[in-house]
């Protein structure tokens, strides 16, 4: 394959030659490969360009695969922050009962999502399952709001749900993660927005190359009592008794912004996790990608300082058998 | 380049292959009635996309309610850094909730409680273990599983009888001090924890 290619760039070079174009024997084509001239429609690449183009693709390499080794480092750390967060809300759902498909009037969606960028299709799913949510739950006197956290939904949603859009929170990730802000998050939330329900979509973290999007349902203390009374998965809630010299609706108000915080410490740690390991594979699959590219580049190298060779010995040979005969 | 193809292909269906044959090791085997109606209104509206998974498809569906009591109640107290217990057969506990020290015994009435900062004690056999928690919700269900929930969970001979002192002092010179209701309420907050790790180290 080499051979044919080398003869087919002959014979493109070979072409020019036939041109009444003085050869100058004192330039030294090999040292200053400069982009030769284009006659006759021939295009061929400098080796110099080449070059330029592999210095940059190996420096894309080590770039990308310097990321791809703290994103490995920074999902360590979180990874057992988020797993020892696991058991955090499986009581609430154990209680309350999971009811994505409730029917109220006012959903507020809080979209989890991250702020840089480079982490591969986490945070465009997350912002397709918010609006399959919205899309879901619109109707006649329903209305559906985003809470949004993270620079990259809040860019995707205010391109076309601006006036949807209640609350955004960005730069979460500034500190590590840990309990007491996100409860202050959560009461920040809770204060400014009126709900009946809370949808939170985020990233659930399985592996490090699976990321499943899941939606977690917290209803206001209001629309707990009244499932309750219309029975189903609440209808045991009734049951319960309340202990504490607080009336009911007290102790389920503390509970549901309870539940609220919880989930939402579990949901961030697992959509930090994912981001993480987006972004691992990402910059993983990047810098295979770009290795081939050197490859390819490699080659096409090669076959371009072949060919400037062969050109000289053309030159030469045509030269001298010019000067003889 | 060529000879590679067939063995592109064969790694690509024998990857399709592994990932038919072999399922998601969370997931249940039976939907509950309200995933299957989200389910359902999801691929109507939205076909294009697969539905989010739900809560409810992550956790092991809890036991029905026995007909007899069972001699074991089980205990999960969970943290948010942290399941401190989980799953843990014992006799009985003794939550701190907001009226007073409450005893669980397997067989104990479905209750939801707040709980106050104290200590929570779980007696196993003739073992008991106390932590000292700083405040929470408590729920003990009807099938004898109590989950209790707390923000931070130390057994108690890890506290500081100084530290408990001089933060006590300061809180107590804060509500003091303070203006505004905000202050007011979080000075006695102070205090109610520190006067509650107090009486843990002493009681």
């Amino acid at each position: 394959m080499a051979m044919a290619a080398l003869r087919r760039e002959g014979r493109r070079i070979a072409a020019p030659l036939i041109n009444p174009h003085p050869i100058n024997p004192l330039r030294s084509s090999l040292a200053s490969s400069d982009r030769e001239h284009t006659l006759l429609g021939v295009r061929s690449i400098s080796t110099q360009v080449v070059r330029n183009r592999m210095k940059s693709v190996r420096n894309i390499q080590k770039i990308t695969k310097a990321m791809k080794m703290v994103a490995a480092s920074k999902l360590r750390a979180i990874q057992t922050k988020a797993e020892n967060s696991r058991g955090l809300w499986q009581p609430f759902t154990a209680l309350l009962g999971d009811t994505p498909s409730v029917d109220v009037k006012k959903n507020v969606i809080v979209t989890i999502s991250s702020d840089k960028g480079l982490c591969g299709g986490i945070n465009s799913t997350s912002v397709k399952i918010s609006r399959g949510l919205h899309k879901l739950n619109a109707g006649p006197e329903k209305e559906c709001k985003y809470v949004i956290l993270g620079e990259k939904a809040k860019a995707q949603l205010v391109r076309d749900s601006k006036k949807d859009i209640e609350l955004a929170f960005t730069e979460l990730q500034k500190n590590p993660l840990n309990y007491t802000q996100v409860a202050v998050l959560a009461d920040d939330i809770l204060k400014n927005v009126e709900y009946d329900a809370l949808r939170i979509v985020f990233n659930k973290f399985q592996s490090v190359v699976a990321f499943v999007p899941t939606t977690s349902t917290v209803l206001s203390p209001e629309v707990v009592e009244r499932e309750a009374e219309a029975g189903g998965k609440l209808g045991e809630l009734d049951s319960y008794e309340i202990e504490g010299g607080e009336t009911k609706s007290e102790v389920l108000q503390n509970l549901t912004e309870f539940q609220f915080s919880c989930v939402m410490f579990n949901a961030m740690l697992e959509n930090a996790c994912s981001e993480q390991g987006a972004r691992m594979s990402a910059m993983d699959s990047s810098s295979r990608n770009a290795g081939d590219m050197l490859d390819r580049l490699t080659l096409t190298y090669n076959r371009t300082r072949q060919a400037s060779i062969t050109t000289e010995l053309i030159e030469i040979i045509s030269g001298a058998s010019a000067l003889e005969g | 380049m060529l000879r590679q193809a067939p063995r592109f292909l064969l790694r690509r269906a024998s990857a399709a292959a592994m990932r038919w044959s072999r399922p998601f090791s969370t997931d249940l085997p039976a939907e509950t009635a309200g995933d299957s109606k989200f389910v359902d209104a999801w691929k109507k509206l939205i076909p294009n996309i697969d539905p989010p998974k739900t809560p409810s498809a992550y956790m092991a569906p809890r036991p029905p309610t026995p007909s007899t009591i069972p001699s074991k109640l089980t205990v999960n107290l969970v943290l948010p850094y942290d399941s401190v217990l989980s799953a843990k057969e014992v006799d009985m506990v003794i939550v701190p909730a907001a009226t007073g020290q409450m005893g669980v015994l397997p067989g104990h009435v479905a209750t939801i409680t707040e709980l106050k900062p104290g200590i929570l004690s779980v007696h196993e056999g003739n073992d008991i273990t106390k932590y000292f928690l700083s405040g929470g919700f408590a729920f003990v269900h009807a099938n004898s599983i109590a989950d209790i929930i707390a923000i931070e969970a130390t057994p108690v001979d890890r506290i500081d009888q100084n530290l408990v002192q001089k933060g006590l002092a300061e809180f107590q010179q804060k509500l003091n001090s303070a203006s505004t209701d905000v202050e007011k309420a979080e000075a006695q907050i102070g205090i109610d924890v520190y006067s509650a790790l107090n009486a843990a180290l002493t009681g």
